[in-house]
């Protein structure tokens, strides 16, 4: 009786566990061996460091590191051919495709919506009226058609890759009033923007969900569709860059991100899926 | 000298150890922010304001927010925690004060970030009703919320202190006609202040170190607070906001001049308190 509930419960663990469930994605890296450096863009980090813990654990040879630095630390150093894989969060330009030989594996989306709380009468905003509300030139629902209430601004850490999406693509480079209350993940901004009924915040497009109202930008609302089919503009494709060809141990390890495995740590993470 | 015992000795090694590993923390910050030390960057940042757009990585906001947090929070939580202790330890029926000691002895191990969680969804959306203006995470919203946090602490030195004082001074209290209040307010307290204050730096110190409080109920911008009703960014706050960030760079230096000024800070109040008191009641031989 007691083996067979200890069976039962290994077999119930084993069926769980994430290792068996990759295990045919990983099974590329039998036998292989060696290093590999990643460096790059910081939204990329989440989805590559448990895709390297997954091969990691699968095969122990082969070791991955794995530091920040941005976009442009990531080109750069791919294409010195200082790191195996260099990660962007923007497709590198023509001139350094030509100049470093860079060949690009564009893996995920990252789409950033502008949320309200669900029972706020605006729905849309065009780009402008987002500039100035972000700014602080619009401080008040009333000027948008809403209710006679101060708008309480909600901001991401300044590391955020969300953040970065957001400023350059939703405000055009523009400005945060310092006022603005700061909120340390998708999650954080979620629960802030879903408990104030006058809050305005951004999350990740994977992130949305039935606790915040997506706000349309310029017509166009948000969402998993109109991010992929490129109609909803802010937005990044996120790339991986190898110099040359990837081959080796970096050909192995972007084959895994494209795989369903792959792909579902991706979305996981809250980016959209390029399958 | 006299011989001591193995186990004396293996305490004095990891208290050695201990009292090691304290200085070598502030040495291997010293090392990490020599740049700013030696380029005399160090006072811009503590006295400049958070711009990193424009160049400016000061930590000045996040300064003032930390010790507003911190010095309100002790005082919003010395009566509370007075008045708790006074009632475990004299005004409370016999009957009544384990328990009430056991609920504070369980309020002082509820992790931090659940007080947090709770406090979103429960105190903010009221605070932010009660203000009338603006989202609700604001330095007050967090100072109560803190204070509530570290009263356990200071209430265990307190009815520590107050229990430490001789039995035979009560009793005699007692002969001569005191009420319980007298007792308290002539004989209690005048004899366990040195507990008492050690309990209050005790909270302080705890005040100015809680990460968690504060960034999930203040709000963190990084402004000057000009009130306890604005938002504002702790020091501990910052660090945990910005340590993500790329280890080259100002901000990532920039942590570490909060780091020095967050042990500077409580090196400092640990340092007062051995001066200016002498060793609590409960501590002398």
């Amino acid at each position: 009786m007691k083996t067979s509930l200890l069976a039962a419960a290994l077999g119930c663990m084993l069926l769980f566990s994430p290792i068996g469930a990759t295990a045919g994605a990983l099974d590329g890296f039998a036998g292989a061996k060696g290093t590999l450096k990643i460096a790059g863009g910081t939204a990329h980090i989440p989805v590559m460091k448990e895709a390297a813990q997954a091969i990691m654990s699968s095969n122990p040879d082969v070791q991955i590191t794995i530091a920040g630095g941005g976009t442009g630390v990531g080109i750069k150093q791919a294409g010195e051919g200082l790191v195996d894989i260099g990660n962007a969060g923007r497709k590198p330009t023509d001139e350094e495709v030509s100049r470093y030989d860079l060949h690009m594996v564009q893996w995920a989306i990252d789409g950033v919506a502008v949320v309200v709380h669900p029972g706020n009468p605006v729905k849309a905003l065009s780009g402008e009226q987002l500039r100035d509300v972000y700014a602080g030139k619009i401080a008040n629902w009333k000027e948008l058609g809403g209710s006679d209430k101060g708008i309480n601004l909600y901001d991401r850490d300044e590391t955020s890759g969300t953040r970065e999406v957001f400023l350059k693509n939703g405000l055009k480079d523009g400005t945060v009033a310092k006022t603005a209350n700061v909120v340390v993940s998708n999650g954080a901004m979620k629960t802030a923007v879903a408990g104030d009924p006058y809050g305005i915040g951004y999350v990740s497009v994977g992130h949305i969900d039935a606790t915040v109202g997506p706000v349309a930008l310029d017509g166009i609302v948000p969402s998993v569709a109109t991010v992929k089919d490129g109609s909803y503009k802010v937005a990044r494709g996120l790339y991986s860059l190898t110099k040359g060809p990837a081959s080796g141990l970096a050909k192995l390890f972007l084959n895994y991100l494209l795989t369903p495995e792959g792909q579902k740590i991706a979305t996981d993470k809250g980016f959209i899926s390029v399958l | 000298m006299s011989r001591l015992s193995a186990a004396e000795r293996a305490l004095q090694l990891t208290t050695v150890c201990c009292g090691l590993l304290v200085a070598a923390m502030l040495v291997l910050m010293l090392v990490l922010a020599w740049p700013l030390l030696h380029s005399g960057q160090l006072l811009s940042l503590i006295g400049g304001d958070w711009q990193p757009a424009a160049g400016r990585y000061g930590i000045a906001p996040m300064l003032a927010a930390s010790l507003l947090l911190a010095i309100s929070a002790v005082l919003l939580a010395i009566p509370l925690s007075l008045g708790t202790a006074f009632a475990a330890v004299a005004l409370a029926p016999p009957f009544l004060r384990s328990p009430l000691m056991l609920c504070v002895r369980l309020m002082a191990g509820i992790p931090t970030v659940i007080y947090g969680f709770a406090a979103v969804f429960a105190l903010v959306p009221l605070m932010r009703q009660w203000i009338g203006s603006g989202s609700g995470f604001t330095l007050l919203t967090a100072t109560l919320v803190l204070a509530v946090l570290i009263a356990p602490t200071m209430i265990v030195f307190f009815v520590g202190g107050l229990r430490a004082v001789p039995q035979g001074y009560s009793l005699a209290a007692d002969a001569l006609g005191c009420r319980p209040v007298d007792k308290l307010l002539y004989l209690l307290l005048p004899q366990a202040a040195p507990a008492i204050t050690a309990g209050i730096v005790m909270g302080l110190g705890r005040a100015l170190g809680d990460t968690m409080i504060g960034l999930m109920l203040a709000g963190n911008s990084a402004i000057m607070p000009d009130s306890m009703l604005s938002t504002g960014r702790t020091l501990t706050s910052h660090i945990a906001l910005v340590i993500a960030a790329d280890f080259s760079s100002m901000e990532f230096k920039s942590i570490f001049a909060c780091g020095i000024v967050l042990y500077l800070l409580t090196a400092a109040l640990v340092a007062i308190l051995r001066r200016t008191l002498p060793l609590p009641a409960t501590a002398r031989p």
